[in-house]
């Protein structure tokens, strides 16, 4: 493929809120925008059944609702979307050069928003139970689960909610979380609290999971005691906190050390020209509103560079 | 140009189990988001591996007894089947050229 790659004013990396939320600003900007997304538009949030704290909706809307419908107001503005893996960003003098699976893309300004997924937790028996009874998506696979007993490590937002979305569907949820209060907001911890089919072990995290040939035990230990039990489930659903995905990006932008991309104010990256935007960016507090946010702020400032 | 094809529970043994040809099929489900993320990668394979091999869709919400069958607890879950026995399964979404390198090296 030796053809001159083709240009754009600005190339978006990942299409969850944050990217198409800078589309949406940087297509009514008249600027030329190509957003490069590696599946279907949409990013975590698509894991979610219920968005209830986004501004704007007095009923709950489903994840991929919310985003698809963002993604039709930015193609309706002219953002341009495709399908590929983006494998690094070369700096060519003022251009960038956005390498991807699909050819290369030179860019006048680039925005990060390639987002985060689910941490692994790195105990015995994860990988291997992976598909067999271990989950990282509550939405996708609590079906399965149908009057079982699970388990779900973790005590965030994202644990919480899934706890209660897998009371749909399971007999049983044990909660098992390394503190003894939870990190979720006040009103999950009441959705929480008030479901009888759920159970909190407090202070407790998870030793080893096993089974034959699917889940049938975790392994668990009171860090306060030390005492370990074991719990029998057919499922856990992994909720441990999210890892950047910006293994593309390293040598490119100054990262910090827990790899998210560091910015300022302007979300304005080492690099002039790079911008970064969501969950991908250091202290993200990780909403939709404000990854939406972040995009809208990357966005003008990409403008503003553009036209100098 | 060929397309991924949906299929019945019904037209599992015809479509997946008697085929000459190697067969992936794509466990999903509505309501599975990133299902919807793998959906368009699995059509761009199924062009690229057009004529090599087959690819079908099966949506597990109509075809619980084969799912069961299969042991699928994860999707979406990518299941490379050869003379009728799976012989590779991917679990979650992975980039195309992940895929690829796995379905080199099953076929």
């Amino acid at each position: 493929m030796a053809k001159s790659p083709k240009k754009y004013d600005v190339v978006i990396v990942g299409g969850g809120p944050a990217g198409l939320s800078a589309g949406i600003y940087t297509a009514r900007a008249r600027l030329s925008s190509l957003l490069v997304e590696r599946g279907a538009v949409g990013g975590q949030i698509i894991n979610t059944e219920w968005v209830e704290n986004y501004p704007g909706f007095t009923e709950s809307i489903s994840g991929i609702d919310l985003t698809e419908a963002m993604h039709k107001q930015a193609t309706k503005f002219g953002l341009e979307t495709l399908v590929a893996e983006v494998t690094g960003i070369k700096i060519v003098g003022k251009q960038k050069v956005v390498q991807t699976s699909q050819g290369d893309f030179t860019a006048k300004a680039v925005i990060i928003a390639s987002g985060s997924e689910r941490q692994k937790l790195g105990v015995p028996g994860e990988a291997v139970f992976t598909g067999k009874g271990v989950s990282y998506c509550a939405t996708c696979d609590g079906p399965f689960f149908r009057d079982k007993a699970v388990a779900v490590v973790g005590g965030g937002n994202a644990a919480i909610t899934e706890a209660i979305e897998l009371t749909k569907f399971a007999s049983k949820i044990t909660v098992i979380h390394r503190r003894d209060e939870l990190r979720a907001t006040k009103i999950l911890q009441e959705k929480a609290f008030a479901e009888k089919k759920i159970e909190i072990l407090w202070d407790s995290v998870v030793e080893e999971i096993a089974g034959d040939p699917f889940v049938n035990k975790v392994t668990v230990m009171n860090v306060k005691t030390k005492k370990k039990t074991d719990l029998e489930v057919a499922g856990v659903f992994m909720s441990v906190g999210f890892k950047p995905n910006t293994g593309y990006l390293k040598g490119i932008v100054k990262l910090d050390d827990i790899g998210t991309v560091i910015i300022n104010e302007k979300m304005e990256t080492s690099v002039p020209g790079i911008f970064a935007a969501g969950d991908i960016r250091s202290s993200s507090i990780r909403q939709i509103i404000a990854a939406a946010g972040d995009g809208a702020v990357a966005a003008i400032g990409a403008e503003k560079y553009i036209k100098g | 140009m060929s397309k991924p094809v949906e299929i019945e529970e019904t037209k599992f043994d015809e479509v997946v189990l008697q085929a000459e040809k190697p067969v992936l099929v794509d466990f999903w489900a509505p309501w599975c988001g990133p299902c919807r993320m793998v959906a368009p990668v699995v059509e761009e394979l199924a062009e690229d591996y057009d004529g090599r091999v087959a690819f079908v869709e099966v949506n597990v919400d109509n075809a619980p007894r084969i799912a069961s069958q299969y042991g699928i607890m994860s999707i979406p879950s990518l299941m490379l089947f050869k003379e009728g026995k799976p012989v590779d399964m991917i679990i979650g979404f992975r980039p195309k050229d992940e895929l690829k390198k796995s379905l080199d090296a099953a076929l």
